[in-house]
């Protein structure tokens, strides 16, 4: 069954008609050309289809188009300022966080919702909690932190030490 | 695929009604993923993200009423203080991906026997509400299980909410698997201590072709601090006690060998599971009598 959707997609207000079987993932890669989200494993499972939806890192390929009709999303793309890189990119270029560069865009929007979710103040599987659960204060952000909170991508290259080392930059830089 | 999303409770219950055999969808993070491989095609899916009050919680007589549809990111944070042992296990599902869409309601239509959020609420007691257009039930968790990922419910019949009360002593909970992100538990413990009522709660995954509570265990371990009145005047457990119970609970499972691990190890773990975390639960019971888990009023 077809249906008529907007979404919002890196600031664009885009309309297509979809299947009301088809992913999130899918919508915008065959059927609105936008292909900064990749698939990787299809199932949740490796984080490369993250986005933004409405402002919360979320993986496309567990959500359905027609269920998002109306949403913001933003793509790894969408969060650069014109030629300007989101600070979390340009670090992720400064320390070589990534080989290929297929799971890099999945990367850097979790890294943006994480470090969002941070300063919300909630707490991971590896806070510590204080006496009566204080929540995390952001300059905790260790490196075991960022382990955790970006556990939902993997890298097949094995980038990963130095994923940590631009997110941990990024996270105490002066530029977001 | 027809696709229905109500905005109201009311309608979601009406479309239910209508359509027995629609998939009730939530954070989507169980149904996409059968969706996406083909291991199942809905004739229909019921969405139920666009109606408001899911995603809520309330208190009401001493208990909370945890709206079937909250994410467990809001879970974790909002209820996290009060619900210490539900929250650890929530810490551990998925992905942070995951937790950002992923809600208690579904892992419990999900009815998994390694599903994360069943361990605590068994340990707590906690009651699963269920409703339809014909009215209202309130399922003791433990009669909401009924085989491998079914339940309970009717077919024309959603999970609106989880009804827990507020943790009055200690919990923990406890997990195997390779790695904490995006696994399927090999198996899973979660204790709870009720001081108010001198009782010790327990609840198993991956054990059993349903979660499960290890009854003899937690009587064992009741009778035994009550008998030593250890509730008013807590001591370090014996030995023998912690041993008993950490062998009453690997006896309460009946695991599977399957991909993830073998029988012999769940049951082996389960037992270590058991008196590692009564060994935190109690440790901190010791140390802070009267603690809840979440800050005293001033």
């Amino acid at each position: 069954m077809d249906t008529r959707i907007e979404l919002r997609v890196d600031g664009e207000q885009r309309s297509l008609t979809v299947d009301t079987r088809t992913t999130l993932l899918d919508a915008l890669r065959e059927r609105l050309g936008v292909t900064t989200p990749k698939k990787g494993c299809d199932h949740g499972q490796c984080g490369s289809c993250t986005v933004l939806l409405d402002g919360r890192r979320a993986t496309t390929c567990l959500a359905l188009a027609v269920a998002h009709a109306g949403s913001e999303i933003t793509t790894a793309a969408g969060l650069a300022d014109g030629e300007e890189l989101h600070p979390v990119a340009r670090a992720f270029l400064e320390h070589d966080g990534l080989q290929c560069g297929y799971c890099t865009p999945g990367q850097i929007c979790s890294a943006v919702g994480m470090l969002d979710e941070a300063e919300a103040g909630w707490p991971s599987s590896v806070t510590e909690h204080g006496e009566g659960g204080a929540a995390l204060d952001e300059s905790e952000l260790d490196d075991e932190e960022i382990r955790e909170r970006m556990s939902g991508n993997l890298c097949r290259c094995g980038a990963y030490a130095n994923i940590v080392t631009a997110i941990r930059e990024a996270a105490n830089g002066s530029g977001r | 695929m027809d696709f229905l999303r109500p905005t109201s409770w009311r309608d979601a219950l009406e479309a239910k009604a209508h359509h027995p055999d629609a998939t009730p969808i939530a954070g989507g993070t169980d149904v996409m993923v059968e969706i996406n491989f083909d291991h199942r095609r809905p004739t229909s899916l019921l969405d139920l993200t666009g109606i408001d009050e899911l995603a809520s919680w309330s208190e009401h007589g001493g208990k909370l009423r945890i709206g079937a549809g909250l994410p467990y990111t809001r879970l974790i944070d909002e209820l996290g203080d009060r619900l210490p042992g539900l929250a650890i296990a929530a810490r551990t599902v998925g992905s942070p991906q995951i937790r950002n869409r992923g809600t208690l309601g579904g892992n419990l239509a999900s009815a998994s026997p390694a599903g994360d959020g069943h361990p605590p609420l068994l340990a707590s007691g906690a009651e699963v509400e269920v409703e339809s257009v014909r009215g209202t039930r309130l399922l003791p968790v433990e009669e909401f299980f009924t085989g491998v990922k079914r339940h309970a419910l009717a077919s024309d019949e959603l999970i609106s909410a989880v009804h827990i009360a507020p943790a009055t002593g200690a919990q923990q909970f406890s997990k195997i698997g390779t790695r904490n992100a995006m696994v399927i538990a090999v198996c899973t413990f979660a204790i709870a201590l009720h001081p108010e009522r001198q009782r010790v709660g327990t609840g198993l995954g991956s054990a059993a072709p349903t979660p499960l509570r290890a009854i003899e265990a937690e009587e064992f371990l009741s009778g035994e601090l009550a008998d030593s009145g250890q509730w008013d005047s807590p001591r370090p457990l014996d030995d023998s006690v912690v041993r008993q119970f950490g062998d009453l609970v690997a006896r309460a499972a009946s695991p599977i060998d399957d991909v993830r691990s073998t029988a012999d190890y769940r049951t082996h773990a389960l037992g270590v599971m058991a008196r590692r975390t009564l060994g935190w639960v109690w440790d901190e019971y010791r140390n802070h009598p009267s603690s809840t888990g979440r800050p005293e009023c001033a």
